[in-house]
């Protein structure tokens, strides 16, 4: 009997490439009489460019061509709303003017022969400024008109609550940093452009370059088999995919551009910094009466990106009265992105730490204060939950975690220098679905090829498409190839947001049922076949044999099918176009954490951690593992080491770089854990799943910073926590 | 492929005298004392290979995966460049290119190294192995390690991954996989952002058990 | 990265005569490259030295050690004589970058290596130590990764290394080779604060090369350590760190030496520390009165005022380590 390939644990499919050194990253791909390009960002934050002088650059041998407004021709640049740029605002232009909108702006790019030359001659590029003051300062800057949400009379509530609480928590500016520069190659044969591109979405790069080059969509094609991490930073087709585009044009040959580390702190985006304000009321038993939320968050000055961070403060817990003021802030930087959980984690650590600080206000442990404000339905809009087994992971984990040990006072545990503390929160993220397709062909060998134009960033796309699609076409995982990475290949939305396999799964669900049954229709209908005459319903694949339900033996493989039907091949479009739901659906994780904090020194170790997820349905248990775990060690950086800083006399970022940006390292990293609740959810998409990628991480900075608090009975607003907060 | 550098030799174009300024080099002498020696405080200013008519790009011979390679490079060229942009060996990453990370981590006369921070022209007569040379047949048959990878699932993204198991290789041989937690120190000039860190610990492991 | 030329010199006389012509020694490359990558560095001849006679950990008479200066970090660290006599050598070295970086870095050449202040590696800010009378970007900017002690007006950039807050405490010589001949430099005097001149950071003659250093003999047993504090918990600078090293003799200390790392425009050596240890008997309340003196003299700016409270509990904890291995706190 073959087992199911869904809820395997299998390896990756894509493993043996990884291992190898054979996986293409962008800039890896090869293309004859490739040229090198090296961006010249500018120097100043505001401000207009009054000189570029290039000479010094052009005479540099193997320097093909510098660019800068100077001699760039006048690009198209149409408006391109169905993409992931912000719907207010104006993109930057690249090389369209002479105005300077943010340090590291790109303001020339020199193209060379070798990647030395390019280099060295971008760093002869005299630029000159007139430059005016800017600010950078999210701190005391004026805002533009908020987003606001109410319900109740929140203010009115606190001020009346028997508990009140007000706080101000600050997070720091957080970047991607993935392990892969952002890199595009770009080619032009005549008027078509090829483009291999790091991107999360080659379809929306796709968009972008067409709008930006003013040619038809058919026109570009890019390409993206592999994605060294993103994290949300290849979300939007940023300025240096149009710069390489631009560059090829101009000098007629291939171009290559790799971001150097410094410059991918300006020339992509990040999560924004935020100052967030919190006062909630309660009863004395911890019921939540109100709370007022009034948040302001960094953006560019040419473009007002915003973020979902004001689902939680609706969602997470019951409470009749709600008041939120959502405002960003325009400053001479560059528009931030969507970063892992963009808003959710925000919001969630400052409300799991709020709700951690009320339930030591009160005395009541924090899983039984969380309990208490359980919602029974989504209270932003009446849904009832699809599925909400949040009670649940609070239960497995306090269980697993040994939870029962903690004392319920904190600085209570003490280990030779270092003081202990245990501290969890919760996260939730809202399901996104939105229609995909996908391509199934099956050959008359018996296998399948399976293609969309998705990506895989890390969490596994490869493999857990392959699984959906090995079970519903019954045949064995590796007699499924599934391909992706091309904008030539059928639709699908980015790969972000936890939707990919929600959506482009149920696309290849729905294509390889189809395709399964217009096999079955084939045998069943056809004379010759052992399955003549069979109810359709009644005949199962398995294996690449399709044979009646109750009679394995009665059946017929679908090589034999196709080779007496002379078909080469049945192919099939896979469709998913999500309808209006009537559920409120989500995914939703406890985070657990037990730290330890050197008592003189300040310093935390995290010494082991236990996430538990209600995700739906788990297609691949080894990869969601991985995932989840990338999700804490992702935490652990926001909690403890990440921010980037920057020197608001001139808008310099300080630590543009990986040796002064710090992301956890092995060492940081102790024993983690992941458990996920069995089960799936019918209502959330045809496949059961929730998404997992973001809500495995949204918990996890508060759950940390609870646990200093724990640990070391102070409370810390600010992320991240830094060992001075703590002396 | 990637281009040739045009010629043996890189000439220098004029640099404008706004962009350097050559105060860095020229300081003005004073002198100052140090342990009873009177000691001039200038830089002997230094001739630019221009105007010496030194070469600044050069040949070189080295084994990459067992197989002898001769190149002429330009002086400035990184190991890491030469694999990737001249012998088309682009399992070798760039992370940071300022050996921050270790994604280009590999092995030179059988030491783990940062191949960005290596000038390539130092490396006369070096074997070089990088991940293309674990497992040079094609067939079936992976390192050790690489076959932990994927089977402690030790990636997700994949993008640090021939770094990290070059590192791994070079922590193997140096002995320094007692305990998990010498893995963690011994591995920690690997960053892995998609954070699989606890199965690269176990691959590591694993593999030092087999190997 | 600009045009260099590259020779290679198979021994010493060649070094020094190209090292006379201006050359730059080029050891482990780990900083060099680096910041000519950035053009901070922008020699127009380099010197591979590599291959000179340098590499060698020898014992010198009376219990001392001598390390070639193009011994390798790694190396270095793993030596015997180096981990059964100076712990607190191999333990900062190994507390220093990576596995990968220690590999290929030198002692000669980590102890010249140049600051990690981010004005300096950014040549578009004003660096005093880039371009004399530029200004310094860091006073008023952020500095938190700056010294307390030993700045000036005109820079307040540390000295990242490790080793050589070992090698100060140890009170090291460092050997050099010059055209005039050799001669041997305490540490203390080689490594310069900034004062009026920041870009002169070693009292390295023009051409002058390291050969080895040396640590001198100290009475036995020597029981030492370093404790580094860094935000991650590798493969990061110091916040701060403290290298110890005492000798006991019937529970009285005879000797102690004592740096700090991390926080000063060089190894900061603590002999205000080391005075009120000798002729003491270790005790909690001896390592607590001995550490409140680390942070003697110290100014801080904006960002890194936590740091004098955090040296003096570095300098506090890591005597009790030692104090505890040398024969315990009472
Ligand atoms: C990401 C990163 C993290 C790091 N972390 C740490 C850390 O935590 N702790 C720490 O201590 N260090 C750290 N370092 C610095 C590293 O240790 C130094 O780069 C290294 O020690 C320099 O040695 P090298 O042999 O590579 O020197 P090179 O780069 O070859 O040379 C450095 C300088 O010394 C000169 N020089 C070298 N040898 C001689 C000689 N024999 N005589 C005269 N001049 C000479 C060169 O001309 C040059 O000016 C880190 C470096 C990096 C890139
Ligand atoms: S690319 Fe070499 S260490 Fe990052
Ligand atoms: S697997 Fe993505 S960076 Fe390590």
């Amino acid at each position: 009997m073959s087992r199911r390939a869904v809820g395997a644990p299998l390896s990756r499919v894509d493993g043996r490439l990884k291992v190898t050194g054979q996986a293409k990253y962008a800039a890896d791909h090869p293309a004859d009489g490739v040229v090198h390009a090296v961006i010249v960002g500018s120097t100043v934050s505001r401000g207009r460019i009054t000189a570029v002088d290039t000479r010094a650059a052009s005479a540099l041998s193997g320097v093909l061509k510098v660019i800068s407004h100077r001699n760039a021709p006048r690009l198209a640049y149409h408006r391109n709303p169905s993409s992931n740029n912000p719907e207010t605002g104006e993109r930057l232009r690249v090389f369209q003017d002479d105005r300077v909108r943010f340090r590291g702006q790109p303001v020339a790019v020199v193209v060379a022969t070798t990647p030395e030359a390019a280099r060295h001659g971008a760093s002869l590029v005299v630029v000159r400024y007139d430059a005016e003051q800017p600010s950078t300062d999210l701190a005391g800057a004026p805002a533009s008109a908020p987003v606001t949400y109410a319900r109740g009379d929140a203010d009115l509530a606190v001020g009346s609550a028997a508990v009140r609480l007000e706080m101000t928590y600050r997070t720091a500016r957080n970047h991607h940093n993935a392990m892969e520069p952002h890199a595009t190659i770009a080619r032009w044969d005549g008027g078509r452009l090829t483009v291999w591109d790091k991107t999360q979405w080659v379809v929306g790069t796709q968009r972008e370059l067409a709008a930006v080059f003013g040619v038809e969509l058919s026109a570009v094609r890019v390409i993206s088999p592999f994605v060294g991490g993103a994290f949300g930073s290849g979300l939007r087709a940023w300025p240096h995919v149009t710069i390489a585009a631009l560059a090829a044009r101009m000098v007629g040959r291939p171009v290559k551009l790799v971001l150097t580390r410094g410059q991918l702190y300006s020339g992509t985006g990040y999560r924004p910094a935020y100052e967030y304000r919190l006062r909630l009321g309660s009863d004395r038993r911890g019921r939540l009466t109100a709370m007022v939320h009034d948040i302001r968050a960094e953006t560019s000055s040419y473009e007002d990106f915003r973020e979902n961070v004001l689902a939680a403060g609706q969602t997470l817990y019951s409470m009749p009265h709600v008041r939120q003021t959502y405002r960003t802030v325009p400053l001479d930087v560059n528009t931030p992105l969507y970063m892992r959980g963009p808003g959710h984690v925000t919001a969630a650590y400052v409300i799991e730490s709020a709700v951690d600080e009320l339930a030591h206000e009160l005395g009541i442990d924090p899983i039984e204060l969380r309990r208490r404000n359980e919602p029974a339905e989504d209270e932003s809009n009446g849904m009832p939950f699809s599925t909400r087994r949040l009670r649940e992971c609070y239960t497995v984990g306090a269980r697993e975690f040994g939870w029962e040990r903690r004392a319920p006072e904190p600085r209570s545990t003490r280990r030779g220098d270092w003081l202990i503390g245990m501290g969890m929160a919760a996260g939730a993220h809202g399901t996104v679905r939105n229609p995909a397709q996908a391509r199934v062909v099956l050959d008359a060998r018996g296998t399948a090829l399976v293609e969309a134009a998705t990506s895989d960033m890390g969490p596994g796309t490869y493999t857990s498409m392959t699984q959906i699609a090995a079970d519903a076409l019954g045949l064995a995982v590796r007699a499924v190839e599934f391909r992706l990475g091309d904008s030539g290949m059928p639709r699908t939305p980015a790969h972000g947001a936890s939707q990919t396999t929600a959506s482009v799964g149920s696309a290849v669900q729905d294509g390889c049922d189809k395709l399964r049954r217009q096999a079955i229709e084939l045998a069943v209908g056809d004379r010759r076949s052992p399955l003549h005459g069979v109810d359709a319903r009644h005949v199962t694949v398995s294996a690449g044999r399709l044979h009646v339900t109750a009679d394995p033996a009665r059946g017929e493989t679908y090589q034999r099918l196709l080779a007496r039907h002379g078909r080469a091949r049945l192919e099939t479009l896979g469709l998913f176009e999500p309808g209006e739901s009537r559920f409120s659906t989500a995914a939703y994780g406890a985070t657990f954490a037990e730290v330890a904090v050197d008592h003189r020194l300040g310093l935390v170790r995290v010494l082991r951690m236990l996430g538990v997820y209600d995700a739906g349905r788990i297609i691949s248990p080894k990869l969601a593992e991985s995932q989840a775990l990338g999700g804490m060690v992702g935490g652990i950086g926001a909690a403890l080491l990440e921010r980037t800083i920057t020197d608001h006399r001139d808008g310099m970022i300080v630590n543009a770089d990986l040796a002064s940006y710090l992301v956890p390292v092995n060492a940081d990293v102790p024993d983690l854990r992941a458990i996920f609740l069995e089960g799936a959810d019918p209502e959330a998409d045809p496949i059961g799943v929730k998404g997992l990628g973001e809500v495995v991480h949204i918990g996890v900075a508060p759950a940390i910073a609870n646990a200093v608090f724990h640990a070391t009975g102070r409370r810390v607003r600010e992320l991240p926590i830094t060992a001075e907060a703590l002396l | 492929m990637a281009s040739e550098p045009p010629g043996s030799r890189v000439p220098l174009g004029a640099e404008p005298a706004s962009l350097f300024s050559r105060r860095t080099f020229i300081a003005t002498a004073t002198a100052v004392t140090v342990g009873g020696v009177a000691v001039a405080s200038d830089v002997v200013p230094e001739p630019s290979p221009q105007a010496t008519g030194a070469p600044v790009s050069g040949r070189v011979s080295l084994v990459v995966n067992g197989e002898g390679r001769t190149a002429t490079i330009d002086n400035r060229t990184s190991l890491l460049d030469l694999l990737r942009e001249r012998f088309g060996l682009t399992g070798t990453k760039k992370g940071c290119d300022a050996g921050a990370c270790g994604a280009c981590t590999v092995l030179v006369d059988g030491r783990r190294v940062n191949a960005c921070l290596t000038l390539a022209v130092r490396l006369e007569g070096a074997e070089v192995t990088t991940i293309e040379g674990l497992a040079p047949g094609g067939d079936d048959e992976l390192h050790p390690l690489q076959q932990a990878f994927i089977e402690q699932d030790a990636f997700q993204c994949g993008y640090c991954t021939p770094g990290q198991i070059m590192s791994g290789i070079g922590c193997i041989q140096e002995g320094h996989t007692r305990s998990p937690g010498e893995i963690r120190e011994w591995m920690s000039g690997n960053i892995c952002r998609c954070g699989c860190y606890v199965n690269i610990v176990k691959a590591v492991e694993q593999a030092a058990g087999t190997t | 990265m600009h045009p260099f030329s590259y020779t290679k010199v198979s021994d010493l006389a060649g070094a020094l005569a190209a090292g006379r012509r201006g050359g730059r020694y080029l050891a482990g490359g780990t900083m060099l490259v680096d910041l000519m990558r950035e053009s901070v560095e922008r020699p127009s001849v380099l010197v591979d030295i590599s291959a000179l006679p340098l590499g060698e950990i020898t014992a010198t008479a009376g219990g001392g050690l001598r390390i070639g200066a193009l011994v390798r970090m790694a190396e270095a660290a793993a030596h015997p004589s180096v981990r059964a006599a100076f712990p607190v050598i191999s333990q900062a070295l190994e507390s220093s970058a990576s596995a990968q970086l220690r590999n290929m870095a030198t002692i000669g050449g980590n102890i010249m290596q140049r600051t990690r202040c981010p004005y300096f590696r950014d040549v578009t800010a004003a660096c005093n130590k880039r371009e004399p009378g530029a200004g310094c970007a860091a006073l008023g900017g952020f500095n938190r990764a700056h010294a307390i002690l030993g700045a000036s007006e005109h820079c307040a950039a540390t000295h990242p290394s490790d080793v050589a807050v070992a090698f100060a405490a140890l009170e090291a010589n460092v050997h050099l080779l010059g055209p005039d001949g050799e001669r041997s430099v305490a540490l203390a005097d080689f490594l310069l604060p900034p004062g009026g001149t920041p870009q002169r950071e070693q009292a390295a003659r023009p051409g002058e090369l390291i050969t080895a250093v040396e640590i001198p003999a100290h009475p036995r047993p020597l029981r030492s350590g370093y404790l580094k504090v860094r935000d991650r918990q590798s493969y990061e600078f110091a916040l701060t760190s403290a290298a110890v090293a005492l000798h006991l003799r019937d529970g009285v200390i005879h000797q102690a030496k004592v740096a700090a790392g991390g926080v000063g425009t060089v190894p900061w050596k603590l002999p205000a520390v080391e005075r009120l240890l000798i002729g003491e008997r270790p005790s909690q309340a001896l390592w607590a009165e001995a550490a409140e003196r680390a942070a003697d003299g110290a100014r801080p700016l904006e960002h890194n005022r936590f740091k004098i409270e955090l040296l003096k509990r570095t300098v506090e904890r890591q005597l009790r380590v030692v104090g505890d291995l040398a024969g315990g706190t009472a």
